[in-house]
């Protein structure tokens, strides 16, 4: 069967195989993790902990009263060291407790499998989803509780798990498929019933035709589940893309996944879900691919949330040449590090270290008005006038080109054979209406 | 650790640049450039090597005494040298070249804000410009070799001369371009364009779309207009605009249905300034024509934007 796409894209050169053939490793446990209380959008978190508090492994130790918000848990069983601002990898300094473990891994006592998920209403299934700490692992990190929270006047009817993992490098979302197939369609089994649809997909690029096959195994007669192979393409895993390709429909401009009768989850969050049902545990480790062309040996680990990066670079035996970027996530969203003194969080899918050649960013020439950014916009938009309206500061034109709907993938930036930052320019111009939105002066 | 490299992402590029693309196009016109050696003999390498030294040297000129970053090394300069060079005719003189790079580099590009930013083709403008000035220099007999005794005029002109039809080429020579098929430098052979042609296609320089439509514009009026719809097709500057000129990124709409309606209006302006105009050809006034449409165009056919519903106008209705 012919793999399913979008429209637009592009093909950057993927770099997938050197982690995708290596094994997966559980990382040595840090000795010190540094869990910050902002690891979703929405809500921080508060600190529930204070220093030489002796914390549990799987212990609740920062929640706050917001319902886009999720609480924040130990990783480790150890001594608080710190309740303090730590770097984080967004850049600032954010509110952090840092543990200091034991080695022990003493569980939570309170923590007891859930057992199975029918036992419970939908909307209890969502309150453990909340209270495990559950956000969306793909790198949005966007509470998953509030995905599955349909509000009354939307009609959802299918759940996509979103397998494709398109950014070049990254095979922490393939390694999972491969390795855990079963979990992957449970977790998506537990989101179906506690947003009560019937259907569910799992769309799965078709570079991984191995991953496909399993989790085509691994499903049983009673699912309603399809596996969808799609076309390898970035950013085939983009939210509206992944519908769209998957579905057939479009999500209305402005609107949100649930507007076009869907919830998309990673295949990584449907995972956790499972886990948290079987185990009890909430989210507190996961899978990411620490790869690129600085490190000696790539691969893909599974990694305590809060472990510092350097561990995993240490992992990897180190550097071959000094890097001159490391970003956490893949190369074409993902975010430049200022420094490996940061902890892992529940989004990093992937740590990056690049070599100036591959990392190199030439100096922007004139637009040649080539339209290429235009012919592979996902979203169709025409990104060298928004960026020309942008660099002008006319921003009522942006917004007039629908510059808001952009999902700031970068393929336009990437394709631009003037090497011109168009998704920068974008993004300043959709800065800039929202705040003219917001004045009411526009 | 020394300092890390911190910027907005995507943190990668592709390959292809400004220049490869130009070099591309470059590649693209050497085997229309080898036939016209052939035919016309290496006074074709002077006019070409004339119009492209002065075409660069302008742009160099410019760009110092404005003090703005020299360019030259983009090959976007080479490229419209190359093009005006084949937009000559063979007996020009080599001042003609240089007087046509100027105009082309320092008043259609660099006065508008340089590359990117001429709002018509430069070799084209150029090559209007020579006409309109020294119109004896560049038409009628300049285009056949002083060798060729027998000859009088290009194919077009013939016709335009209401010369009996069986003194015509026949379609194979204007295909290859070769047995006294005359014309400017570069457009004589028509294989040699369509190979050139489909090598920028095949690349992911040009789209297919506007020389596909522009050429089948002019089939199809041809076939309207009863005409001889192959010798319409291989004769002229054809070949050479709907693959070279009517392509460039600058002075064409960039949107696919855009491309589309512009090719079809250069098609329609050259069928009707070839049959019922008062020059025997058309190709670079139609495209000239529809640089300048081209913005206008670009307007009315912005893509459909993902999400966005087309504007319910049926509501209510059967």
């Amino acid at each position: 069967m012919k793999s399913k796409t979008f429209r637009g894209g592009i093909h950057p050169p993927y770099r997938k195989k050197r982690t995708a053939e290596a094994s997966v490793k559980v990382a040595t446990e840090p000795e010190i993790v540094t869990i910050p209380m902002t690891q979703h959008i929405g809500t921080p978190s508060k600190p529930l902990v204070k220093r030489k508090d002796y914390v549990y492994l799987g212990q609740k130790i920062g929640d706050s009263d917001g319902f886009v918000s999720v609480p924040a848990h130990a990783s480790v069983s150890g001594t608080v060291v710190a309740v303090e601002p730590r770097h984080h990898p967004g850049g600032d300094d954010i509110m952090s407790v840092v543990i200091e473990s034991d080695g022990l891994n003493q569980v939570d006592p309170s923590i007891k499998p859930y057992g199975n998920y029918q036992n419970f209403e939908p909307k209890e299934v969502i309150s453990i989803i909340q209270d495990a700490g559950i956000v969306g692992l793909g790198g949005a990190m966007f509470p998953t509780h509030v995905k599955l929270s349909i509000p009354p006047d939307k009609k959802v009817d299918c759940i996509v798990l979103n397998g494709a993992e398109c950014e070049p490098y990254i095979t922490a979302d393939h390694h999972l498929m491969m390795a855990r197939p079963k979990r992957v369609l449970q977790g998506l089994r537990i989101a179906m019933y506690a947003t009560g649809v019937t259907k569910g997909y799992v769309g799965v690029e078709d570079n991984k035709p191995a991953a496909i096959e399993k989790l085509r195994e691994a499903l049983t007669p009673e699912d309603n589940i399809e596996i969808v192979p799609l076309e390898t393409k970035y950013p085939q895993g983009g939210e509206k893309q992944l519908i769209n390709a998957v579905t057939g429909r479009e999500v209305p401009s402005g609107g949100l996944p649930a507007d076009a009768g869907v919830v998309v989850l990673n295949v990584a969050t449907a995972s956790q879900i499972a886990v948290t049902f079987e185990t009890g545990m909430p989210l507190h480790s996961r899978l990411l691919t620490c790869t690129g062309d600085a490190v000696k040996e790539a691969r893909t680990f599974e990694v305590r949330i809060g472990t510092p990066l350097q561990n995993i670079i240490d992992l990897c035996d180190g550097f071959v040449t000094e890097p001159h970027k490391i970003i956490m996530g893949g190369p074409m969203m993902g975010l430049a590090l200022f420094g490996t003194d940061v902890p892992v969080i529940k989004g990093t899918s992937g740590i990056l270290c690049l070599t100036e050649k591959s990392a190199f960013v030439p100096e922007p020439q004139n637009c040649i008005r080539c339209g290429k950014c235009a012919d592979i916009c996902p979203i169709h938009l025409q990104p060298l006038y928004i960026s020309a309206y942008a660099q002008k500061g006319l921003w009522a034109h942006c917004e007039e080109l629908h510059a808001l709907d952009c999902i700031e993938c970068g393929s336009c930036s990437y394709i631009c054979p003037a090497k011109r930052t168009l998704v920068s320019s974008i993004r300043v111009a959709k800065r800039e209406i929202n705040d003219l939105r917001r004045k009411g002066k526009i | 650790m020394k300092n890390l490299f911190v910027s907005s992402s995507p943190h990668i590029r592709s390959i292809e640049t400004t220049s490869s693309i130009m070099q591309n196009v470059v590649i693209a016109l050497l085997p229309a450039l080898a036939v016209a050696a052939y035919v016309f003999g290496l006074r074709v390498l002077m006019l070409v090597a004339v119009c492209i030294a002065s075409s660069v040297a302008t742009e160099w000129i410019i760009q110092k005494l404005l003090k703005q970053p020299i360019t030259i090394d983009d090959w976007s300069a080479v490229v419209t040298g190359i093009l005006l060079a084949f937009n000559l005719p063979i007996n020009a003189p080599w001042w003609l070249g240089v007087l046509g790079s100027v105009f082309a580099i320092a008043l259609v590009k660099q006065c508008f804000g340089g590359l990117g930013h001429n709002f018509m083709n430069p070799a084209l403008a150029a090559r209007a410009f020579l006409v309109a000035s020294w119109p004896v220099r560049m038409t009628g007999s300049a285009y056949i070799p002083l060798t060729d005794t027998f000859t009088s005029a290009t194919p077009l002109g013939m016709v335009e001369a209401g010369m009996d039809p069986s003194l015509l080429p026949s379609h194979l020579d204007l295909f290859l371009g070769l047995n006294g098929v005359y014309g400017s430098i570069g457009e004589i052979s028509a294989l040699a364009l369509i190979l050139g042609g489909v090598y920028l296609i095949v690349r992911g320089v040009i789209s297919y779309r506007i020389p596909v439509t522009y050429i089948g514009t002019v089939a199809v009026l041809s076939l309207i207009f009863k005409q001889d719809v192959l010798f319409q097709l291989l004769s002229g500057g054809l070949m050479l605009g709907a693959f070279f000129m009517a392509t460039d990124y600058v002075s064409s709409p960039s949107s696919p249905k855009g491309q589309i309606i512009f090719a079809v209006g250069c098609g329609l302006l050259t069928v009707i300034i070839r049959l019922f105009g008062g020059y025997p050809e058309g190709v670079s006034y139609s495209i000239l024509l529809m640089n300048v449409a081209a913005p206008l165009i670009e307007k009315y056919t912005r893509p459909k934007i993902y999400g966005l519903r087309p504007k319910e106008v049926k509501e209510g209705g059967q």
